[in-house]
């Protein structure tokens, strides 16, 4: 078996049905050998766009996201949807094709030190050197990529490599890396800890980020909480992990989050911050969040724990294990008056966005959306105003809510919603975009419309950069520029051309109907939602 | 403050470019750095000099366990450790300086080790507070050349080690 074969036997074994890639000459011989296996490739329509697939296809599978991709310019296209998913914790298999062996280092046609260049944003990175080593590589890979804190893993394969003589395909031994050990079972005195202080604790609340969906603890976090009443907030990462209408949920945290949510968390005496780096969005103002309090800090990657914020009670391991834990235990406490308090203060709050006369309210508008979506339904934000609108005001029923918190990447929710749909072809799938990320990302329409993909695309058109448009209203006295999408395309041509329906929202009458309409039929669509480039998400 | 952290690494190439890549992105001092081959042939042993503020040189080491390639870290204070530095210098010297240089080097232990009439090499192996105390004294002479190893560590030993 030649290494291309030996690699594709590799991911069959890791039970790997789709992958996304774009092939070039430096990676021929894998997809050839792709050819005569049972895993399906999707042809991407650039190499961003195959990476940020198979986030969105990992995070709705819960299995790492495979990509295929060439040497050179089709390994470096491919660098900002790794670095997206390790600043999110999703785990990839970024699979690179690269030059020959003996060529490296000669700067021959298509040669790209991408090892190099991804190392600040891999968990880790291998370049085969012999056949014979691959299945060991690629098992190692997925444990690395799928354990302890979640990230992309890089393997660079050489040309050479590809083709070389592997021998017969040997199944790998249990991976066994004297330098990775991840703690999954959290302290057993830590935990007895935490229940101390939380008998002792008057307004104890819980703060849950991704970690907590990475881990799949949802359900364990949130029978926790219920089970003393410990009212819950959650960063935008966090969102989905317990139901919008939850009655101990307080809303999502941050300088985009409630006031009252933020302000339930500075007037804790207990945080219990769990799967949540407490970086700058979510926390902007350490100091004043953890005066007075303590800090019980759960995460699986102990380099977080005291990076922005300096903890009282570190646990370290896996966010389901650690909940499982704590729920076998039985203290005796009940938050319920606290949790009243903090009802009773937010029902005094409204905090009705601001609302925009002309063409659409976007805060009406993703209320209505996420009142007539189905309730598993997968939401997948972009960048910017509609991430903050979407983030805000979408109502999580047993659904999920994907955006690319960390890096923030425009043009990332066309693509990863596509992967979604990929992962879970039945689902009802929502992307709200705005047009700038849009017109970054519409090539990939082309496969939306052949897997006649159940998502709804909807953009948010304000013919500008809206969220920077924002920041140049507010930080540099209205002076605007480069943020007017001049030329912007009449998107009813653009999803005419891909053979997409097509919709357009104009004003907030029309909201209701068209969105019944659209979302009572499977297949793809394009909304086009019009929306006031003077409507700021500031209050 | 100086912290010193002893880090086991797995003698793979690339390997260094990956822990200093960690200091530079990140921001993280480092005063000196060396590398060589332990008894073990798959291990290289780095001694890594940093210095910062307390939360930075726990960051150091928690970010150090995180590299895939890391086996072990061993983190100590100056105190805690014996630490050596070597050092070559090429002087030039008049022969009017020339007693007063064999002076310098008798007095801190240093070696000359190559000499012709107008320069010569001079050598020391000490902690890092005596090398720069021979570099302040030879402030006055014409240092043509330095070469210097940066400081290597081992923690001291301890009654009961195994």
């Amino acid at each position: 078996m030649n290494g291309a074969k030996l690699f594709i036997e590799s991911l069959e074994k890791e039970g790997v049905r789709n992958l996304f890639g774009y092939p070039g000459v430096s990676i021929c011989p894998f997809f050839d050998a792709l050819k005569d296996s049972d895993i399906t490739a999707e042809l991407m329509r650039d190499e961003q766009s195959a990476g940020h697939a198979a986030n969105g296809y990992a995070r709705i599978s819960k299995m790492p996201g495979v990509c295929a991709v060439s040497s050179g310019p089709g390994a470096t296209n491919l660098i900002t949807a790794i670095a997206t998913a390790f600043a999110d914790s999703i785990p990839l298999i970024c699979i690179t094709g690269q030059v020959p062996t003996e060529q490296i280092g000669s700067d021959m046609f298509q040669e790209a030190d991408i090892i190099g260049a991804v190392e600040s944003f891999v968990k880790y990175s291998y370049s085969v050197r012999t056949a014979k080593d691959i299945p060991r590589i690629v098992k190692e890979a997925f444990y690395i990529a799928n354990t302890g804190r979640k990230g992309p893993v890089l393997i660079d394969l050489p040309i050479d490599v590809q083709n070389m003589e592997g021998g017969q395909f040997a199944e790998a031994k249990d991976v066994m890396l004297r330098t990775y050990k991840p703690t999954v079972k959290g302290h057993a005195n830590q935990i007895k800890k935490v229940l101390k202080v939380l008998e002792s604790a008057k307004r104890p609340i819980l703060c849950a980020g991704g970690g907590v969906i990475s881990a799949n603890a949802e359900a364990d976090v949130v029978s926790f909480a219920e089970k003393y009443n410990i009212p819950v907030v959650t960063t935008m990462m966090g969102i989905g992990v317990i139901p919008s209408n939850h009655p101990l949920y307080m809303g999502m945290v941050g300088n985009n989050g409630k006031k009252y949510a933020n302000r339930a968390m500075n007037e804790s005496d207990v945080l219990i911050m769990v799967g949540a780096r407490a970086a700058d969005r979510a926390i902007s103002q350490p100091d004043l969040v953890m005066k007075d309090k303590t800090l019980i800090h759960i995460d699986v990657d102990p380099a977080e724990i005291g990076k922005n914020v300096g903890p009282s009670i570190p646990i370290v391991g896996d966010a389901k294990a650690i909940f499982e834990e704590l729920n076998k235990a039985q203290i005796h406490c009940d938050f319920s008056s606290w949790m009243n308090e903090l009802k009773r203060y937010q029902k005094t709050r409204n905090e009705k966005q601001q609302s925009t006369a002309k063409y659409v309210d976007p805060n009406l508008f993703v209320e209505t959306l996420s009142e007539k979506i189905k309730k598993d339904a997968v939401y997948v934000a972009d960048v910017g105003q509609n991430l903050i609108y979407s983030c805000t005001n979408y109502k999580v029923k047993e659904g999920k809510f994907l955006a690319s918190g960390g890096m923030g990447t425009m043009g990332y929710s066309l693509p990863a919603a596509f992967g979604a749909s990929v992962a879970n072809p039945g689902k009802q799938i929502v992307c709200v975009l705005g047009d700038g990320a849009m017109q970054m990302a519409f090539h990939d329409l082309a496969n939306v419309a052949l897997h006649k993909s159940n998502l709804k695309i909807i953009i948010m058109d304000n013919r500008c950069l809206g969220m920077i448009r924002e920041y140049q209203h507010i930080h540099f006295d209205n002076r605007y520029l480069m943020v007017d999408l001049k030329n912007t395309p009449d998107y009813s041509f653009i999803a005419k051309a891909y053979g997409i329906p097509f919709w357009e929202i104009g004003k907030n009458e029309e909201i209701e109907d068209t969105l019944s309409e659209v979302l009572r039929k499977k297949g793809p669509a394009i909304i086009d939602v019009y929306i006031d480039a003077d409507a700021f998400t500031a209050n | 403050m100086k912290r010193i952290y002893s880090v086991w690494v797995e003698n793979r190439s690339g390997v260094l470019s990956k822990v200093s890549g960690l200091f530079a992105r990140r921001s993280y001092n480092i005063d000196s750095l060396t590398v060589g081959e332990t008894r073990d042939k798959t291990v290289s042993s780095m001694t890594i000099v940093s210095s910062g503020t307390n939360h930075t040189l726990e960051q150091i080491e928690k970010q150090l366990n995180k590299k895939l390639d890391v086996i072990k870290v061993r983190t100590f204070g100056e105190e805690q450790a014996i630490l050596r530095e070597v050092i070559l210098l090429k002087v030039k010297y008049t022969s009017s300086q020339r007693k007063e240089l064999m002076e310098i080097c008798e007095f801190l232990k240093a070696d000359i080790v190559d000499a012709t009439t107008t320069h010569m090499i001079i050598t020391l192996c000490d902690t890092p507070d005596r090398i720069e105390k021979l570099l302040s004294m030879l402030k006055e002479f014409n240092i043509t050349e330095i070469s210097r190893t940066g400081t290597l560590a081992m923690p001291k030993c301890s009654e009961g080690e195994a």
